[in-house]
């Protein structure tokens, strides 16, 4: 389990994290997300002691990160963003050397072999760390977060620079740990985040903006009902049609994808569904309708809407955005 | 912290890095030995050890160089600093394996004791011993001193050829002292910055001159920079 409380870091007068709070309840895989400079990899700094916070407090199975480091470290794996790796060694020596570094106490053989299979590096095991490529490096520093079997897993960024099929590998792997860790991923692949993780939370700016769940996350910005139509005919006659649905609040054009093709956003009353209503008043007069999407919002749409500040209509925040 | 020490060893011998330091430890205490022994036909090696001193002055800052600041630019301290041992364990384990590749090049000298000893007695001559273990001593706690700075200046930088000429520049200083003092009227301000000198305290022991005190020095330099070395690793993780 991970419990952040009112986590801060300065550096020298500039607030890199900004008193964020969340919890990763044992058996949960949480999504870390945020833009680049963020704060994302200096929260997993402070999580793993790496580094020390300028406020709050970091827990990892109710033992504070400051108070008893060693305690604490025990139970982390932590693949850092640029994997640590000792480039001059080969894989098993490297392996081997990370199992005594963490005093680790099962039978070594058999457990790092499993290592060694569950990530896919057997194969390279005899080889000298600096002669991998990028794929084999990034799953060796997986296999090192992994050396000890700790309860807890501190990722970031695990998929950089691993090829579509090992990105599956890898993410499946995530999600069988996940069952009995507490892993925390942080990514920049948005579906990668929507495709493992049970909650996400979104730092921008070092500042926490969301902690739900994925679901509920699109379900609460998506509540504004809004639909995307393109309809082929004239633009007024579309538009004045579309107007007299008495649950339309807002018609706007958006662009002639083809000729005499134009595409509307919509924005009907909250709660009310206007499908319908399109279809039938549209077919009456013979416009086709070629596309109707509703505003079910990807995770990469919340991602810019919280990002961007557009979603709490934010004026403070935007101003920022200028400088 | 066991573990540290054993991969640093790897690490000396799995580049050249090792090799060459203990190739030219061992060449240029040959060289001084046949200058300083065998031409003369003497079997005191204070010669040896007190001109070694010079070449482990430049020679250390490379055997040091890469310990913290290659750490820090492949991001590996990352692993060690978030493993579950203490910063102590991970400065000392650095130290040790420095030390322990050093303590193998003087091991040479030893090897030079036995076959002077030898030599003098078939000579009817005696090998005198005590003053030789007194060098022995004086010059592993000198090359301790070396190595503990050569970290040190080796945790303020990434660059290695940085942390070497640092750490040279640093033990030229040290050695500075002594001319510094030279060049004082004050009889008591020249005490005191003698009494400083690490050369001079290293050319008692190549004397022949055993003092509980130079001993005590020396450990203290040691153990006051690797502790520089702890609370800079602490401080960057502070700022």
């Amino acid at each position: 389990m991970i419990e952040v409380k009112n986590l801060s870091k300065r550096y020298g007068n500039k607030l890199a994290v900004d008193n964020i709070s969340f919890k990763a309840d044992e058996g949960e895989i949480l999504g870390f997300l945020g833009p680049n400079g963020a704060g994302k990899s200096t929260t997993m700094n402070m999580l793993t002691g790496y580094l020390s916070c300028s406020g709050g407090s970091a827990l990892i199975n109710g033992i504070d990160v400051l108070e008893d480091p060693l305690g604490a470290k025990k139970d982390i794996g932590y693949l850092p963003e640029q994997p640590p790796l000792y480039l001059d060694m080969t894989v098993n020596e490297y392996l081997n050397f990370v199992y005594d570094l963490k005093r680790c106490k099962m039978p070594k053989r058999s457990h790092l072999g499993e290592i060694k299979t569950l990530t896919h590096i057997d194969e390279v095991e005899n080889r000298v760390i600096r002669n991998l490529s990028k794929g084999y490096k990034q799953r060796v520093g997986l296999a090192q977060a992994l050396v000890g079997n700790p309860n807890t897993l501190i990722l970031d960024e695990p998929t950089v620079g691993l090829d579509p099929k090992q990105i599956i590998e890898i993410r499946s792997l995530i999600k069988k740990l996940g069952r009995n860790h507490t892993v925390i991923l942080s990514s920049h692949i948005l579906p990668e985040v929507q495709a493992v993780c049970d909650r996400i939370v979104v730092i921008d700016k070092g500042k926490l903006i969301a902690n739900d769940t994925t679901e509920n996350l699109s379900r609460s910005l998506s509540a504004d009902h809004k639909l995307t139509v393109q309809i082929e005919g004239g633009e007024k006659e579309v538009t004045e049609l579309l107007k007299q649905i008495p649950e339309m609040e807002e018609v706007h054009v958006c662009r002639e994808v083809e000729p005499r093709v134009f595409e509307y956003e919509l924005n009907a009353r909250e709660g009310a569904d206007v499908r319908r209503e399109v279809f039938k008043r549209m077919a009456a007069r013979n416009l086709p309708i070629l596309l109707m999407r509703g505003s079910e919002l990807t995770l990469e749409e919340i991602f810019l809407k919280l990002t961007t500040g557009d979603f709490y209509g934010n004026p403070e925040k935007e101003k920022e955005d200028d400088k | 912290m066991i573990a540290i020490t054993k991969r640093e060893i790897a690490s000396y011998f799995t580049s050249p890095l090792g090799y060459v330091f203990l190739a030219v430890f061992w060449g240029f205490s040959g060289l001084f030995l046949q200058i300083g022994c065998l031409r003369t036909g003497q079997s005191d090696m204070s010669v040896v050890f007190s001109m070694m001193f010079f070449i482990m002055m430049i020679l250390i800052p490379i055997l040091t160089m890469r310990t913290m600041a290659d750490d820090k630019r492949q991001k590996t301290d990352q692993l060690t600093l978030t493993s579950p041992v203490s910063l102590f364990g991970i400065v000392a384990g650095k130290f040790l394996a420095a030390f322990a590749v050093f303590f193998s090049g003087v091991l040479i000298t030893l090897v030079y004791a036995l076959f002077l000893s030898e030599a003098v007695k078939d000579m009817g001559g005696e090998f005198a011993w005590a003053v030789f273990w007194g060098n022995f001593l004086g010059m592993l706690l000198m090359g301790g001193v070396f190595i503990s700075i050569g970290i040190f200046i080796s945790n303020l930088t990434e660059n290695q050829m940085i942390a070497a000429i640092g750490s040279i520049g640093a033990n030229i200083a040290l050695c500075m002292f002594d001319v510094i003092s030279t060049y004082i009227p004050n009889e008591t301000a020249k005490n005191v910055i003698n009494d400083l000198s690490v050369f001079y305290k290293y050319s008692e022991f190549t004397a022949g001159i055993f003092r509980l005190t130079n001993i005590i020095f020396f450990l203290s330099l040691i153990v006051i920079f690797n502790f520089l070395t702890m609370r800079t690793t602490e401080r960057r993780r502070w700022s």
